[in-house]
């Protein structure tokens, strides 16, 4: 791929950075009612919580067997959302990919605001959340410590090392950026309240040198990280004995269902923004194109994942293993959501081999729509289908959510739009050094 | 006797030329601001090797130890369990979280160590006081330099309006000054 960013040819550099920062200084109009709607259905999700505390997490569906239900669902789900902003922000960072500069920092803001969601539902799930820091090793007058042979430990290590690791790489990349905004606001409120947060970044040689070796490390950091994240998520499934679960197969198809649902999820969210702030110049026809064939290329993944799951599965000798292959997902009283979870990740991107498609800003909204839906089912097949129907049948028991449960995932994805907008509102969401350094690369002759 | 020079420029390619003149000229303690990161005004400079690799790879490896020495004394020393017969001491159950806590350790020192070279945070200096300066982060290239020369700085002006300056001027970037 070229460098060249069609984008800002014969900008001038002030023009760019106020272009850059038109979002924040000139807000779209509707965004405050967004803001308004979004923020009124977050409610939901604090109402839901706080009943799930007072209460119990007997307010949710969860039963015996299925023991785990929604929140873990929504976990895998939401963490998996998460993977797509580090990975473009560090994989595509390392690969060089010019095309990523014009939509890392949204990726990057939308893996923080699902980190949000994902980390709430194990802490609920605890059943006692004020009693977390169980899980952490300390210094109990009881002398006991945590069983670090639990999956449930490595969870902790993984997604809060992940939450602080996106956080600081989010950061970092910002603060040259704050400082623009810092020099270009209109207001003292605006201009002291962006002060503070470029921490009085002064954009000398030494400091950008010293910035752009951080940032290096720190994509290299993130990226066996993000690997590692939902590979030891995958490993709460894979290490237990159960049917369904116990396979070698879940770490990478963990990881690329989870970069198929963030890419999912960055399409569902650019396309908008792209219209609303009329972003055309920064996010072309190209980053579109690149984006879909990403998301292609992913789905082959987690299709091919599929098929070598059930492959193994109908061929191993444990006959638990062949019935939930060959009958409780397929014919089971899950089947229609395992068939959707098929027709939305598997039959519905197949659209994208096409040129115009991968073009048609609409077409890729539905697609991403799709896929967003088929990975939640997805989620919810493997934890809840596998639970439901296990060895005995005198266990078996069907699974059916509560309100509680649908209004906390109802709540999750408005708290993550209100995030979302709160970003898109208050910071510089397109990244402006490093947008200018690609048009200086780019136009300036050696 | 010694003094402080700013000079402005509109373009990488002038600035890089004056820095280049005015090391020439005997100018000390050079130094860049500008909008964006430029390998090329970076290699004019002639800045050392950044330490902050090392620094990472030290703060992992002290984090990698840190975390399988309290997975091992919890597990083994402290409170061993005994799970069916199951090895305490589990290597393959311990990369998890010591892997996490390399990559924590590394990644938080990687950011601090950076904030600490940039001398940052930082909310004032007394570059910010130059009017104008606040182009720096826009679209101008600033350039300033100690040097021992005349009382108006003849030769400085001459050499930065050579390279395209757009303005070259003595500053006082003492801590206080306005």
């Amino acid at each position: 791929m070229t460098p060249a960013m069609p984008a800002s040819e014969g900008l001038e550099l002030d023009a760019l950075s106020d272009r850059l920062l038109a979002p924040v200084f000139r807000p779209a109009r509707g965004l405050g009612w967004l803001l308004l709607a979004t923020g009124a259905g977050s409610l939901t999700l604090f109402v839901a919580v706080a009943y799930t505390v007072l209460v119990g997490i007997g307010a949710w569906g969860n039963d015996i067997p299925v023991a785990w239900a929604f929140a873990i669902v929504n976990f895998v789900w939401w963490i998996g959302i998460g993977h797509a902003g580090t990975f473009i922000s560090a994989i595509l960072l390392l690969l060089e990919q010019p095309w990523r500069t014009s939509l890392n920092r949204i990726a990057e803001g939308m893996t923080l605001f699902a980190l949000v969601q994902a980390g709430l539902m194990p802490l609920l799930h605890l059943g006692r959340p004020w009693f977390f820091y169980w899980l952490v090793p300390y210094p109990a007058t009881m002398r006991l410590w945590p069983q670090f042979m639990s999956s449930l430990t490595w969870d902790v290590a993984a997604v809060s090392t992940y939450t602080i690791v996106s956080i600081l790489f989010w950061y970092l990349g910002l603060v040259p950026d704050l400082a623009v905004a810092r020099d270009r606001a209109r207001t003292l409120v605006a201009r002291r309240a962006y002060g503070v947060f470029a921490l009085g970044w002064r954009g000398s040689a030494t400091q950008h040198r010293h910035h752009r070796v951080a940032q290096m490390l720190l994509a290299g950091l993130a990226t066996p990280l993000v690997l590692s994240v939902h590979s030891i998520v995958s490993m709460d499934f894979a290490i237990a004995k159960l049917p369904g679960w116990h396979s070698t197969i879940f770490p990478p198809y963990f990881v690329a269902g989870a970069i198929f649902s963030g890419f999912a999820m960055v399409l569902t969210l650019v396309l908008p923004l792209r219209r609303a702030y009329r972003l055309h110049a920064f996010i072309g026809p190209r980053h579109l194109d690149a984006m879909a064939k990403m998301l292609l290329c992913v789905g082959l993944i987690v299709a091919y994942s599929y098929a070598a799951e059930a492959f193994v599965a109908l061929r191993t000798p444990d006959p638990y293993e062949h019935e939930m292959a060959a009958v409780t997902r397929p014919r089971g009283p899950y089947a229609p959501l395992y068939w959707l979870m098929l027709a939305c990740n598997v039959l519905v991107p197949q659209i994208l081999w096409s040129a115009r498609a991968r073009r048609s800003p609409l077409v890729l909204w539905v697609v991403a729509l799709f896929v967003q839906i088929g990975m939640w089912t997805e989620r919810f097949v493997v934890v809840v289908t596998s639970q439901h129907r296990d060895f005995l049948p005198s266990s078996w028991e069907t699974y059916r959510p509560s309100l509680v449960d649908g209004a906390i995932l109802f709540g999750t994805l408005c708290f993550f739009s209100f995030l979302f907008l709160l970003m898109v509102r208050f910071v510089p969401f397109l990244p402006i050094a490093e947008q200018k350094e690609l048009v200086h690369d780019a136009h300036v002759p050696l | 006797m010694t003094r402080t020079y700013l000079c402005e420029f509109g373009s990488v390619a002038d600035c890089e030329r004056g820095i280049v003149a005015f090391r020439d000229l005997g100018a000390r303690n050079l130094e860049a601001y500008l909008p964006f990161r430029s390998p090329r005004i970076e290699a004019a400079l002639a800045g050392k090797r950044s330490p902050l690799p090392l620094w990472t790879l030290l703060s992992g490896i002290v984090g990698a130890l840190a975390a399988y020495g309290i997975l091992y004394f919890t597990q083994n020393v402290d409170y061993p369990l005994d799970v069916g017969g199951r090895p305490t001491h589990a290597v393959a159950a311990y990369v998890p979280i010591t892997f996490e806590t390399t990559m924590l350790f590394a990644s938080v020192a990687a950011f601090a160590g950076a904030l600490v070279l940039c001398g940052l945070p930082r909310l004032h200096h007394p570059i910010f006081t130059v009017p104008g300066f606040e182009r720096a982060s826009v679209d101008r290239f600033f350039v300033t330099f100690e040097h021992d020369g005349t009382e108006h700085g003849e030769p400085i002006v001459a050499v930065a309006t050579e390279c395209g300056a757009l303005r070259a001027v003595p500053v006082n970037l003492e801590e206080g000054a306005s």
